[in-house]
């Protein structure tokens, strides 16, 4: 069983419905429980951090995806919950991953939305991807590379597209959104 | 490198695709849900839904839509017509469209901008913009470009921006359905004066049309309906034409 996280940041529907296409079972949740003992957690998110940050403490949430051993797999938002930090809200994230989330400096169009491909890849995640590969991205603010960085993209600088630490995966694309490729990483994930 | 994303538009009437020429003389052109997966197989980079006859009848119609689309696709879509409230916009959300667009409520009342980029992120909200060219002003209309407003459409679009849109979908009323080009003029004015994605539309005919908005206008996005709906340009030609012109396409 797949467990999505149920949170007040929206997408659920698509995670799901990009999952059960796949043909694996799922539910979409916030019980501490069903979360425990899932065989995989999905930590989806399309929203604000700061509002989504203080639900996740106010239901005690944010303990028990820290506490998780099996693999997890956080998507756009969820990977900026999973960082140190973030500058949107001034939010305390989850520190999963000891990176920092900044706002994309006003170079060029922010958001960076739009299908763009990666400069460097690593890992299992990654099995069958090309760098000229495109996935689609839509966020305003980043992730810094660091040593957990596992895919890079450029859009005016380089940026975690990729972080993985221990049993805990993410991403800041969507793979959900990301037709054939991104249905390629979310097998992927889902066959670790 | 960011690839230009090439978006066909629905115009939605009681679940069904249409598209009007100068926004009048509706004709069906096929059932959304179909045609939606059929592109997004082409190469569709996103898409677009406009509920061009939203009323409260048909909420619960649209919903349904968007559920069966989402359901379907795994490309990002969005979602316009008769949201008038965070609510309205929650609704098609969690039904699974990835953004959601508002015009004339937006204009009616600019503060729902921000309500709904506070609720769900400036990424999910994209504000269309209904321009015409009138007495030397290239000016802000609403209710499906029927009542003129006060805006300039520069003005209402950095308004748009510092209110927390995401995107800017800039529709030229004077090239709508001329099949004569993109507005390039204003759309070049918009997109070099606010600092969000510019999608074109209005007035695309030829792949030209396409390869001059991306290259005499910083948008980065363009959209069309009829010329994809009725097979006058295939969606896998154009991206392969645009490619040749070492324009950025995926």
């Amino acid at each position: 069983m797949i467990a999505i996280l149920k949170y007040n940041a929206g997408n659920t529907k698509s995670v799901e419905n990009a999952v059960q296409k796949l043909g694996y079972d799922c539910v979409v949740t916030d019980d501490k429980d069903l979360l425990q003992k899932a065989d995989k957690v999905i930590f989806p998110g399309v929203g604000e951090a700061s509002s989504a940050m203080k639900y996740l403490e106010e239901k005690g949430l944010d303990e028990v995806l820290k506490s998780l051993k099996q693999p997890v797999l956080g998507i756009c938002l969820g990977l900026q919950l999973m960082c140190k930090f973030t500058e949107e809200g001034d939010t305390q994230g989850l520190g999963i991953f000891d990176v920092l989330v900044k706002k994309f400096p006003p170079k060029d169009k922010v958001p960076h939305i739009g299908w763009n491909n990666f400069a460097f890849l690593n890992g299992s995640l990654f099995e069958g991807i090309d760098t000229i590969d495109d996935v689609y991205f839509v966020h305003s603010f980043y992730a810094e590379l660091s040593e957990k960085t596992i895919a890079t993209c450029e859009y005016i600088l380089p940026f975690s597209a990729g972080l993985q630490h221990n049993n805990f995966y993410a991403v800041q694309f969507h793979t959900e959104k990301s037709g054939k490729i991104g249905e390629q990483i979310l097998k992927n994930f889902l066959q670790l | 490198m960011l690839k230009k994303r090439i978006i066909p538009c629905f115009d939605i009437k009681e679940g069904r695709v249409v598209k009007g020429i100068n926004f009048l003389g509706l004709r069906d052109a096929g059932n959304p849900v179909e045609m939606a997966s059929v592109y997004a197989e082409n190469g569709a980079d996103e898409l677009v839904f406009l509920d061009i006859t939203a009323t409260l009848e048909n909420r619960k119609t649209l919903t349904d839509l968007v559920g069966k689309i989402a359901g379907k696709i795994n490309i990002p879509f969005t979602v316009g017509g008769g949201i008038n409230s965070v609510e309205d916009a929650a609704r098609i959300i969690e039904a699974g469209a990835d953004k959601i667009s508002i015009n004339s409520s937006a204009l009616k009342k600019p503060e729902l901008i921000r309500e709904i980029a506070n609720e769900f992120g400036s990424q999910a909200v994209v504000v269309a913009i209904d321009t015409k060219y009138k007495n030397g002003e290239w000016m802000v209309f609403s209710n499906g470009g029927t009542i003129s407003t006060i805006w300039k459409a520069l003005d209402w679009a950095k308004e748009a921006e510092k209110l927390g849109a995401g995107e800017i979908l800039l529709t030229s009323m004077n090239n709508d359905g001329t099949k004569n080009g993109f507005a390039i003029d204003i759309t070049n004015q918009v997109s070099e004066s606010v600092n969000i994605p510019i999608i074109a539309s209005g007035g695309a005919g030829t792949m030209e049309h396409f390869e001059k908005v991306f290259t005499q206008t910083k948008a980065t996005a363009a959209l069309a309906a009829s010329v994809f709906h009725y097979g006058e340009i295939e969606i896998t030609a154009l991206k392969n034409y645009l490619k040749t012109k070492n324009i950025a396409i995926r």
